[in-house]
């Protein structure tokens, strides 16, 4: 099984780390011609405006919405969750509009407001921690959204279909239950 | 419960940086434009490096208004300098809520002997560096990203290139030592003797290292980061050059595929002209940047 991993910018190395302590086999995405031969791709962390940027400069964007509407299992994390949003509230920011979830950037606050806290995830039986850097969160979510995680009543975790995101950075702990779970939708 | 300012949260944001251009902006247009061009994050400050050296005097943290301005201006991180060991401009731009802040050698030194105690504060810190020692040192003292120093202000990338070239090659030197030799070095180095050993068995620093101090081309980053830098700070390079916008586009891109020559050819075409460089040799050592900060 070979992911590939999103490395226009961002903690890309940290998910390869974290999916290769899974077992599975990783390479970094910077062209379309780099999708071809992938089972499924993560989207990490980093500066959503710099990637969507990037993204639209070399042809990304299309090729990866052709391969993920024939079933490509994405997850996104924080910057990646954003992407895969419909739209980002109160902006026109440009996403993938893979799922049917509005996001609200740097929804938590600044840097200083940055955290780390327990969450309940619905398929885990005990909690896992969850590092949020000015992180996003999920303002509203449309029919086939699966809620899987919130933090004070805030939507940070969610699924639709072969799409799964993150508004925490599973890639910056040791504990690659979500991963795992990742790995487990392909 | 929730927790603040804790080491991963730091040291996690500035991992977020990574593949990244960090652009030095003066004010709220330049700072759109630079998150338009795609910049990861900018640095607000009154005065470009250049204009610093050009000016002389003592140079210190920008006005926070000004720094409001270029955060109000832009969705994307904002960091800001203080001066080496001024501890209480660092308390006001952590009250102003900046996301980094770099404690810089391009401002006056405010304490010729000690740097700030970083882990103080909630809001991470960005210390500039020229060898392992010098960065695991700053590390000690709580900063969760390293860049180089290079010789900022001077559109000349030889400084940042012997930084980055020097802690890489003490990065290999200290994995072939045994744990009684890295006690030796450690002392020679000026390094604690932990955060070394952790150098020896990971290979690498254990925050991200950026390349600054002296970028002007999309040449340059590129040359950084094959060098094993993760991101590159671009101060005086994007706008003293004459069309900023494309300059940062370019820088931007080759970042992002500096393994990429066909790219980078087509990126370094036509970007009109780059800021004027010194020669490193003809500024005098008083004059030199990097040596402040120890």
């Amino acid at each position: 099984m070979k992911i590939g991993v999103l490395a226009l910018q961002g903690a890309f190395r940290e998910h390869e780390k974290s999916l290769k302590s899974c077992g599975a086999e990783t390479c970094q995405i910077r062209l379309p011609e780099h999708l071809e031969d992938i089972d499924a791709l993560v989207i990490p962390g980093g500066e959503s405006t710099t990637m969507i940027r990037l993204l639209l400069e070399y042809g990304l964007l299309d090729k990866i919405k052709e391969r993920a509407e024939k079933g490509m299992p994405i997850f996104g994390t924080c910057a990646g969750m954003v992407l895969l949003s419909k739209k980002v509230e109160d902006s026109d920011q440009i996403t993938l509009k893979l799922m049917d979830t509005v996001v609200k950037r740097n929804a938590f606050g600044r840097q200083v407001n940055s955290f780390e806290a327990d969450l309940d995830i619905e398929m885990f039986d005990t909690p896992y921690r969850g590092v949020f850097i000015r992180a996003p969160y999920i303002v509203s979510v449309g029919q086939g959204v699966e809620v899987l995680a919130k933090y004070q009543d805030k939507i940070v975790m969610v699924k639709q279909g072969n799409f799964l995101a993150s508004a925490f950075h599973p890639e910056l702990t040791e504990d690659n239950r979500i991963h795992k779970y990742f790995l487990s939708m392909i | 419960m929730a927790e603040k300012g804790t080491w991963i949260v730091k040291k996690g944001m500035a991992e977020m940086l990574k593949g990244g251009v960090i652009m030095d902006v003066t004010t709220p247009e330049q700072a759109k434009i630079a998150e338009e061009a795609g910049a990861c994050a900018v640095m607000a400050l009154e005065r470009v490096p250049s204009d610093i050296r050009a000016a002389g005097g003592v140079a210190r943290m920008a006005d926070p208004s000004m720094i409001k301005s270029i955060m109000d201006a832009v969705t994307i991180p904002v960091m800001a300098k203080v001066r080496i060991g001024h501890f209480v401009e660092a308390q006001i731009l952590e009250a102003l809520e900046v996301d980094y802040i770099d404690e810089s050698e391009v401002l006056t030194p405010a304490d010729e002997e000690f740097h700030i105690n970083k882990h103080e504060f909630t809001v991470p810190f960005v210390c500039g560096a020229r060898d392992l020692g010098e960065a695991l040192r700053r590390i000690a003292e709580g900063a969760a990203m390293i860049r180089t120093k290079g010789e900022p202000g001077t559109g000349n990338v030889v400084e940042a290139v012997r930084h980055m070239r020097r802690m890489m090659s003490e990065i290999r030197y200290v994995q072939s030592l045994s744990k009684e030799e890295l006690v030796m070095v450690a002392k020679k180095m000026g390094a604690p003797y932990d955060l070394l050993v952790q150098v020896a068995e990971e290979g690498k620093l254990p925050v991200v290292n950026f390349a600054a101090g002296g970028i002007a081309t999309p040449a340059d980053a590129a040359l950084m980061m094959q060098l094993g830098s993760d991101g590159v700070f671009v101060g005086s390079g994007i706008f003293k050059s004459k069309d900023p916008a494309a300059r940062a586009k370019a820088i931007v891109e080759a970042t992002t595929h500096y393994n990429d020559p066909e790219i980078l050819l087509k990126v370094s075409k036509d970007l009109g002209e780059a800021m004027p460089g010194i020669e490193i040799s003809a500024i005098s050592p008083e004059m030199r940047m990097q040596e402040r900060g120890w």
